[in-house]
């Protein structure tokens, strides 16, 4: 039977909901499933029964006072010394921005290959040497099937590509790895943080406006914001908007911007550019207003106002406020 | 100071990416190319650094003859060198291209001196593998922190502090150079070429040298579309006097 190695991925004193997203998807695979816990940031007890609790056999814990704030390369070399002595036959973390990363990390120091963000993993990848695995490209407007062949697979399984789904299974076993990182290594450690206001962010407003190249300019979002704040939800944008330095880099939607997943996405002006909807097709409803019926974001909308934003957004926000008082 | 920035030519695809009959690749014949967003604003922040510290600033990249276009882009945005790595514009796998990257950073540095500061992108446009800075980092042996929104190096003290972008903030981080970032878009607003900058870039000469490394473990089977989605759109109305169907939407959705 194979051995499974799955990194988890921490935040504060937990383990993120992309690891369990990781243990969801290995359960495709047979064989063992180890988890590496780096750090004493997360209670091991309280991870291995979370940790088991979606599949996990054991939970090994990467000790080092080192490890105990993420930083990339000391996170990587606990990984690489961890499959050094484990001896995986396959390595698998969320494709987060630090999973991918760190099994990056890994790879480059072992000299292996590493295949981000595959959408499933199949059977023989525990299995073969030698396996053929779907994969995200563009941000997930397209797909490649690649060819891995490598003793120890290293594989991240696309952020949010699968659901994470509790197995039932007992606490994992918990066990410690000394580990001795390279003290110069400290180099690339978090030395702090900087955190916004608290609040609804664009990724997880319940409603967005997002305003494309047709709003004209900066001061021209006021009936969005407006509507924004009637709602309760947030402004997006395309990167046409970001580029004219009209908002903000952080309101941008799509493939380089932010993944949003709003009950409802309003897109006024916006033409549905493939980098753009892969980071508004995960909202639950779209409603397009654009004066093209053929616009690509109007034909893969679920609702559609045929005009000029300029107009209807205005009347909107009068008639929402017309039925509130 | 002395800043590279590696950057990779993309087609720049608009509503739908076609492939072509054989499934190797995306079929480029009505369209333009690019390079990531990621990437335009690490040549913005090179050339901003260069000005700041009287430094120079050189892109690289890896790929057919015609990346010359976008090595040219860069030199009509202000950056000073620009070197080729050519192939045949077969697809590279992650590891190759890091090593063949790797590799000609090597010669570029003992021609020149060391580079203070060596910027990729987080991701490229296209294939996405998260990895090839991380190897090249490892490689010359440089420190790298990926997904970053703010570069300020401290010439004095041989360190650039870089700002980390996480959910709801950033994570602080200080490198001590030489050093290798991972940056994403947002570190700045990149400009647009200036006609004196399109003349400038036409006259700047290209250092071509043969790109040559090893294949790795990964390779390209085929491409293919994702699932298409199926949408009956449901018109609400025409101008303002759609206003009433749009709000009775937001409260059938409950958002009201
Ligand atoms: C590698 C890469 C990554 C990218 N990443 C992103 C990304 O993360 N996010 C992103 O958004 N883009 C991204 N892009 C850019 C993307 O390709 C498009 O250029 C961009 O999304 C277009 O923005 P837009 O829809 O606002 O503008 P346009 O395409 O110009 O569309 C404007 C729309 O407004 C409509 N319109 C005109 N007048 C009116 C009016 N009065 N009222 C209503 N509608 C009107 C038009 O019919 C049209 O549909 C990326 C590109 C590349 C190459
Ligand atoms: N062919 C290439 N030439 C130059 N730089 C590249 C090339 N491929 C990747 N890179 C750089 O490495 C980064 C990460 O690429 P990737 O590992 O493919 O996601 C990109 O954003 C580029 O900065």
């Amino acid at each position: 039977m194979a051995d499974i190695l799955v990194l988890a991925e921490t935040e504060g004193s937990e383990v993120v909901e992309a690891t369990l997203e990781a243990l969801t998807a290995v359960r495709s695979l047979d064989g063992d499933v180890h988890v590496l816990l780096v750090g004493d940031a997360v209670d091991a007890d309280d991870a291995a029964e979370q940790l088991g609790a979606y599949g996990a056999d054991t939970v090994h814990v990467a000790e080092s006072d080192i490890l105990n704030t993420f930083g990339p390369e000391a996170w990587g070399q606990a990984l690489a010394s961890a499959i050094e002595e484990l001896s995986p036959d396959v390595v698998v973390a969320s494709g987060t921005s630090k999973g991918n990363e760190v099994l990056a990390h890994a790879a480059a120091r072992l000299g292996l290959p590493f295949v981000a963000n595959c959408t499933v993993l199949p059977a023989q990848l525990a299995d073969d040497d030698e396996v053929e695995l779907t994969r995200i490209q563009w941000g997930g407007s397209l797909l490649e099937e690649a060819r891995l062949a490598a003793e120890t697979r290293i594989v991240s399984i696309g952020h949010h590509a699968v659901e994470a789904e509790a197995s039932g299974g007992p606490a994992a076993d918990v066990e410690t790895i000394d580990m001795a990182i390279d003290a110069d290594l400290a180099r690339t450690q978090a030395v702090g943080r900087e955190m916004a206001e608290a609040g609804v962010t664009l990724a997880t407003a319940p409603i967005v406006f997002g305003g494309g190249r047709a709003v004209g300019s900066a001061e021209a979002f006021a009936p969005l914001e407006e509507l924004a704040s009637l709602m309760g939800g947030r402004v997006g944008c395309s990167r046409a908007v970001t580029n004219n330095g009209w908002r903000p880099h952080r309101d941008q939607v799509g493939q380089t911007g932010t993944r949003i997943a709003p009950e409802l996405y309003v897109a006024s002006g916006i033409s549905g550019a493939i980098q753009h909807w892969v980071g508004a097709m995960a909202s639950k409803k779209i409603l397009a207003i654009n004066t093209d019926p053929e616009a690509n974001m109007v034909t893969k909308a679920d609702y559609f106002v045929e005009g000029d934003l300029h107009k209807v957004l205005p009347a909107v926000a009068d008639e929402i406020k017309r039925r509130r008082s | 100071m002395r800043i590279l920035c590696c950057v990779k030519r993309v087609p720049a695809p608009g509503a739908k990416i076609n492939i072509t009959a054989d499934g190797q690749d995306v079929d480029t014949a009505h369209l333009g190319f690019a390079m990531s967003p990621h990437e335009e604003c690490a040549v913005e922040e090179a050339v901003q650094m260069a000005e700041r510290f009287d430094g120079e600033a050189t892109v690289l990249t890896l790929g057919p003859p015609e990346a010359e276009e976008q090595l040219r882009y860069a030199a009509s945005l202000g950056i000073h060198n620009a070197v080729l790595l050519s192939t045949d514009g077969s697809p590279w796998d992650p590891q190759r291209t890091a090593a063949a990257i790797a590799s000609a950073i090597g010669s570029l540095e003992t021609e020149g001196g060391p580079f203070d500061l060596i910027l990729f992108g987080n991701e490229s446009a296209d294939s996405g593998g998260y990895q090839v800075g991380i190897r090249v980092a490892h490689a010359l042996g440089r420190p790298i922190v990926n997904a970053i929104k703010g570069i300020d190096p401290d010439l004095d003290a041989g360190t650039t502090t870089a700002k980390r972008e996480i959910d709801g903030g950033f994570e602080l981080y200080s490198l001590p150079m030489p050093a290798v970032l991972g940056v994403k878009e947002g570190l700045n607003l990149p400009r647009y070429p200036t006609m004196k900058g399109r003349l400038a870039s036409k006259k700047i000469g290209v250092k071509v040298l043969e790109a040559s490394a090893d294949e790795g473990g990964q390779s390209r089977v085929r491409l293919k579309q994702p699932p298409a989605v199926e949408s009956n759109t449901v018109k609400l109305g025409d101008g303002p006097e759609a206003a009433p169907a749009v709000v009775d939407l937001f409260e059938e959705l409950g958002l009201m």
